[in-house]
């Protein structure tokens, strides 16, 4: 059975299925039982599975990604919750120096099954400190697995892998995603690592989004239907491992490829991707590749700058379209009303 | 407690301790060959802290420890050979060779993981405590740091979650005055670490002077009150010292910023002597004949053992599904 839910909504019946199943799944993070229940994907659980399973922790994030890391060495799996994914920065020697490596530099003796949710915000004056997307940090670390499920399908299916993944895995979530609605089934179910998605099949470009900027490559997709250019639209859902095959495959077929990242450019997850497929298609076709991300600033909050500081879908349609086209064209595609609240309709 | 018995827990503490100074010592008179392929930080001179400690817990009783772990790890019954073949770098060793010293590992025997970061393993101990709580295990868990952890703002997060759960660890803060060569009284506002520790409703005591028998006597409490279900944490802060350089085989009072006086009055305390003289000569003598045995063992196991296969360099990132 099929139900419409929202992304949060997918979130919390993932969490609520696994915890039923497994008592060694535990919750806990900033303001997991507090009223707002982190945008409602905690609400209940600690009523249902009590304050020993389900808690608010001190202000610790340090501490407190040690600590999840000493109880998946017991035997428990933790998940660790950060409504802001900036605030991981003040995760990062646990993440990086023991959760990443705690399986390689003991032997393979111990393994750390611990799930990271964190979230990346958008608009509203977010601002400096409320905008970051760090996926790429973490891509960067051998160790780790990242995912950044933008459907609410993929959201319950990665999230529950991700919980019963005996290994650490990063989960990032984005704000605006948490509105998407779609069809998740009723039944736990898993979305295995390493597995990309395409989202729209196209021939004359390859287009990649990262976590929201799928969203906006969506977009993108139908101002380039407009004037008759067919962008095959992939969504690597997991950025580590990543499955540059259906990647590389789609390259194969289109010669152009653009990767929209939801972070900096610089070092970054559309940097890694672009390079992993240069190598795998030059000599065997010729290519053109672009990227596009957040512009090379501290995301500021005052409206008119926070607009250009990303992309969007018109920016994106019409940067591709000077990649298929060859040269500058000047070409931005009038914004479609209809176009505003799109859902994501994938096949599934 | 009968003399029997009280020589006894002698005669254990002995073994532990001597075993300790030996082992670090042939560690020492062989760096200079390279054949130790990773930088040691020896515990001469604190070996008391982990003996002290280790003696009062049972094999499913974990520790968590540092960069200078060799004497913890050897301490808790983590394998002598395992560690020797560790630090020669081959497949053997208790990491396959891919932790090193500073990365002792012994699952078995409760030797949980030692990390070369200050203070990162703290709030590792205070969640697995959470675990064994939840879980209804009676393990106690001990964290040993030293006095530079203290200064790391993770330090005062762990203990005021254990400290708001009342979780069974114990906190061992081996206190040797230096973080590297830089002293507490630079580092520190106030020398008084078991004061700010009291302050989270922890229970905390200073143990003197690198004394095995008071440590292991103050420890013993903790744990049977922890076995009985009684609420921790605990907090030890341990006095002791080091001899030797902060890592390598050598002594380092040349380099000024301690003088060897300060040393002398530690060394004139040796627990390792001390114990040893409280023992009958010939008890003494077994033990210390055992343990040259198991040295020779150790060694000749680790010259054994192969380096591992340049494919074990992809192996062991992630457990497998």
């Amino acid at each position: 059975m099929q139900r419409n839910l929202i992304y949060g909504e997918a979130i919390r019946e993932a969490l609520d299925q696994v915890m039923e199943e497994d008592t060694s799944v535990i919750l806990f993070g900033l303001d997991v039982d507090d009223p707002k229940a982190i945008l409602g994907t905690t609400r209940g659980l600690a009523e249902k599975y009590g304050s020993e399973r389900v808690f608010c922790t001190p202000l610790s994030e340090d501490a407190m990604t040690g600590a999840a890391i000493g109880m998946s060495l017991a035997g428990l799996r933790p998940v660790h919750v950060h409504i802001r994914m900036d605030f991981l920065l003040l995760a990062m020697n646990q993440l990086v120096n023991m959760a990443a490596k705690s399986r390689y530099m003991f032997g393979g003796q111990m393994h750390v099954p611990i799930v990271v949710r964190s979230i990346i915000g958008k608009s509203w004056g977010q601002g400096a400190q409320h905008s970051q997307a760090l996926h790429a940090l973490f891509m960067h670390i051998p160790g780790l697995k990242v995912v950044a499920p933008t459907t609410p399908y993929d959201a319950k299916g990665c999230l529950i892998s991700a919980i019963q993944d005996d290994n650490p895995v990063i989960y990032v979530e984005h704000r605006l995603l948490h509105y998407q609605n779609g069809k998740v089934p009723a039944k736990p179910y898993t979305v295995i690592p390493g597995k990309a998605r395409i989202t729209t099949q196209g021939s004359d470009v390859t287009l990649v989004g990262i976590s929201y900027m799928q969203i906006e490559c969506l977009r993108a997709h139908y101002y380039l239907g407009d004037v008759g250019i067919h962008a095959e639209v992939i969504d690597p859902v997991w950025l580590s491992p990543l499955d540059i095959d259906t990647i590389v495959a789609s390259v194969l077929k289109t010669g152009k490829l653009c990767v929209v990242d939801n972070g900096w450019m610089t070092c970054g997850a559309a940097a890694e991707i672009i390079t992993r497929v240069i190598e795998s298609v030059q000599g065997r076709r010729e290519l053109r590749v672009r990227r596009m991300g957040f512009a090379p600033v501290t995301c500021p909050p005052s409206p008119t700058l926070e607009t250009i500081f990303y992309p969007n879908g018109r920016t994106i349609a019409s940067a591709v379209y000077d990649l298929v086209k060859g040269g500058t064209n000047d070409w931005l595609p009038q914004e479609r009303e209809d176009l505003k609240e799109i859902e994501f309709k994938g096949p599934f | 407690m009968s003399s029997r018995k009280a020589k006894s827990i002698e005669q254990r503490l002995y073994y532990s301790l001597h075993r300790i100074r030996r082992v670090e010592e042939e560690i020492a008179r062989i760096y200079p060959t390279d054949k130790i392929k990773s930088p040691v930080h020896l515990s001469i001179g604190q070996e008391a802290v982990s003996v002290g400690v280790c003696e009062t817990l049972r094999k499913d009783d974990v520790v968590f420890g540092t960069y200078r772990g060799h004497a913890l790890y050897l301490a808790k019954g983590g394998d002598l050979k395992k560690m020797i073949a560790e630090l020669y770098g081959k497949i053997d060793g208790c990491a396959k060779g891919k932790g090193g010293s500073m990365h002792l590992v012994d699952v078995d025997n409760g030797v949980i993981g030692t990390s070369a970061v200050v203070a990162t393993t703290i709030p590792e101990a205070v969640g697995y405590a959470y675990a064994m709580k939840y879980q209804h295990k009676e393990s106690v868990v001990v964290s040993f740091f030293g006095d530079g952890a203290v200064d790391e703002g993770v330090f005062y997060e762990s203990l005021n979650f254990a400290a708001l759960k009342r979780l069974p660890v114990i906190f061992v803060c081996e206190n040797n005055f230096y973080a590297i060569h830089t002293h507490q009284t630079k580092r520190q506002s106030k020398p008084n670490i078991c004061d700010r520790v009291i302050t989270y409703g922890i229970q905390a005591e200073r143990v003197k002077n690198n004394d095995v028998l008071r440590l292991y006597e103050r420890v013993s409490i903790a744990v049977e009150s922890l076995r009985r279900g009684e609420t921790g944490p605990y907090f030890f802060e341990c006095m002791t010292y080091r001899w030797r350089e902060h890592v390598g085989p050598d002594e380092d009072f040349h380099l000024g910023y301690r003088t060897r006086e300060e040393a002398k009055t530690w060394i004139d305390s040796d627990q390792v002597e001390r114990i040893g003289k409280m023992l009958e000569a010939e008890q003494r003598k077994e033990i210390e004949q055992k343990v040259e045995s198991e040295l020779m063992e150790a060694f000749a196991f680790a010259e054994r053992s192969q380096f591992p296969d340049p494919s074990e360099l992809y192996t062991d990132l992630f457990k497998e599904m």
